[in-house]
């Protein structure tokens, strides 16, 4: 349960702001934490906290890119492929990525592991090719360094 | 050519460590806050901003100081909410300032809410940036121990808080008014304008929204007054801008120039040239959303007006430059396919258009595509310019439009040619079906 394992960072967020229904995504987020994902029992939690049916709550974990609304790897890797990503050779480097965990971009690896996802700009496009793992950045990446990281990850 | 020889922003590269309180005091971190809170009225921030000429640098370039000075005095509350929901293709300058210089935006954004009498500010980051949000966070939390931000600061009763929300993927969230709907807990969907933020903005109260790096500039202009910042920039765009630089170069990275002085020229060879040795044949001036400038404008000098005198913007400033080897009918899919996933959905003209637009894409790469494709994105263009509620549909229009004004014959050869079909832009589609997040359409 949300409420009583982060009963705490709860209240924290509902301080934040004036109104219920604006706890709704940092309330999603605890619950992504807590879940690994947004699951129906926690659309429910976040909708009995803000007071919302859970159909809003649904609707707003459908909108967003950054909510999962199925179970993912332990470790999701975010790898950009937008145009300024590509010109760098992102491209190819997804293509690589897939080889490496034996899987396409938006699957998880059969041990549960490794989620890949190929993504929109994440605002490095300086250090590309790039990847978000768990929401850190990892840049001026190269198939060795990745089958590096994925050695560790895997490991 | 190397820009600015003290930079006003991005001020980790004179003074490391400037992200730490301490650092950023020693270097004049807050000397603006604290003069404008013990001996300022907030009318006269507000008229020094005025005075100073800023313009949004979030992209619309519209003057911050007469955009503040639309709250009404006689409501409350009252809102600063700071927009740091950078996802533009090719910008990354705010991340730079929240990672590196977070106290800069902090006090910037200080000194809005106290110019407009608010005791409440949001800065909104986009979902991705937890990692740098986390040294935002860490410098507000410096600042309230020190007495920078709570309540009754320096003695004086003014009270002012500050809190970071964090968006979770939506490009549509940097439309101010679809980030206020996210901000109040609702799907990122743009309002109906008028009536607009100004009067009506967060939960309905007077608002200022203002970009990342619209504020950090504002404590220079505090401090040391809107003359001396004027000495930077030309009369209609004054100051300083940071530049994000991607694509084909030799050193990507954020570069601080005063506006007017240099042209993308100048831009191309401060980021060290061509990276592939190949001559670059075109740029995108403000991501993905921009009209494309080929090679032969790149004497145009970097200031609003100047870029508009070449049927272009200035925009964010994030200039993604192109090699000769780059296939524009390539580049526009990349484009339109970032818009279609970013639509958000409100409205048809926008959410079908763009959907209309990758599926002809898609047919040109796969290299089943016809001459009469070209006509057919042009008629698909027409049925979204000028019919949308906010510009991501004009946005998602001027790949197709510019590519095909200036790069028409890109599209030709691809059709004659036949250069779709090739096992890269195969394997580039099939990932496409299958790669993003899934809940990929807003």
């Amino acid at each position: 349960m949300l409420r009583t394992n982060r009963a705490a960072d709860i209240e924290k967020v509902l301080a934040k702001y004036p109104t219920k229904r604006s706890a709704v995504m940092p309330l999603l987020n605890l619950a992504q934490e807590e879940y690994g994902y947004c699951s129906p029992e926690a659309i429910r939690e976040v909708a009995a906290i803000c007071d919302l049916d859970p159909t809003e709550v649904k609707s707003v974990v459908g909108f967003y890119t950054m909510y999962y609304e199925e179970k993912v790897g332990t470790t999701v890797i975010d790898v950009c492929d937008d145009l300024p990503c590509a010109l760098r050779g992102a491209d190819g480097f997804i293509a690589h990525c897939e080889r490496k965990l034996g899987i396409k971009a938006g699957e998880t690896t059969a041990n549960g592991k490794i989620t890949l996802h190929s993504v929109m700009c994440v605002a490095a496009c300086n250090r590309a090719p790039v990847a978000q793992v768990n929401g850190a950045y990892r840049y001026d990446l190269t198939p060795e360094t990745f089958d590096q990281m994925v050695d560790e990850l895997q490991k | 050519m190397t820009g600015m020889e003290k930079h006003l922003l991005l001020r980790d590269l004179d003074v490391p460590n400037i992200r730490e309180l301490a650092v950023y005091m020693a270097n004049d971190g807050y000397a603006a806050w604290k003069k404008a809170v013990t001996s300022m009225k907030g009318e006269e921030v507000l008229a020094a901003v005025k005075d100073s000429g800023l313009r949004g640098r979030g992209g619309a370039g519209f003057p911050a100081g007469l955009k503040w000075s639309f709250i009404p005095k006689d409501v409350f509350p009252k809102y600063v909410v700071v927009n740091g929901d950078e996802s533009e293709p090719g910008t990354f300058k705010d991340h730079a300032l929240v990672r590196n210089n977070p106290h800069q935006v902090i006090e910037g954004t200080a000194l809005c809410a106290y110019a407009i009498g608010s005791n409440l500010a949001y800065i909104y980051l986009r979902g991705e940036f937890s990692e740098p949000g986390k040294e935002l966070e860490k410098a507000l939390a410096d600042a309230y121990a020190n007495g920078l931000l709570g309540t009754n600061l320096m003695g004086t009763g003014y009270s002012l808080d500050i809190r970071v929300h964090y968006g979770a993927g939506a490009y549509i969230c940097g439309e101010e008014s679809a980030l206020l709907e996210s901000l109040e807990g609702r799907i990122g969907q743009p309002r109906l304008k008028p009536p607009f933020p100004a009067t009506n903005g967060l939960y309905n109260k007077p608002t200022v929204i203002n970009n990342v790096e619209t504020l950090a500039n504002v404590p220079w202009i505090v401090l040391n007054g809107a003359a001396w910042y004027r000495q930077f920039g030309t009369e209609k765009s004054s100051g300083v801008k940071l530049f994000s630089v991607s694509g084909h170069v030799k050193n990507p990275g954020n570069y601080e120039l005063p506006l007017g002085k240099y042209s993308i020229q100048d831009l191309l060879d401060m980021a060290g040239g061509s990276s592939t040795g190949r001559p670059i044949r075109a740029v995108l001036p403000a991501g993905s959303s921009s009209p494309i400038i080929p090679a032969v404008n790149f004497g145009a000098k970097l200031d609003y007006e100047s870029m508009a005198g070449i049927g272009s913007v200035l925009g964010s400033c994030s200039f993604i430059f192109m090699d000769d080897s780059v296939d524009m009918v390539w580049a526009a899919r990349k484009m339109i396919r970032f818009f279609k996933h970013e639509s958000c959905g409100k409205c048809t003209p926008c959410r079908e258009g763009t959907y209309w637009a990758l599926k002809l894409y898609n047919k040109l790469l796969s290299g089943e595509g016809t001459l009469a494709d070209i006509d057919m994105i042009g008629e698909v263009n027409k049925q979204i310019i000028g019919k949308c509620f906010c510009p991501l549909g004009e946005f998602a229009t001027s790949s197709m439009t510019f590519t095909l004004k200036h790069f028409k014959q890109d599209y030709i050869d691809f059709i004659e040619k036949k250069k779709g079909g090739t096992p890269e832009y195969k394997a580039e589609l099939a990932r496409d079906t299958h790669g993003h997040h899934a809940q990929a359409a807003h």
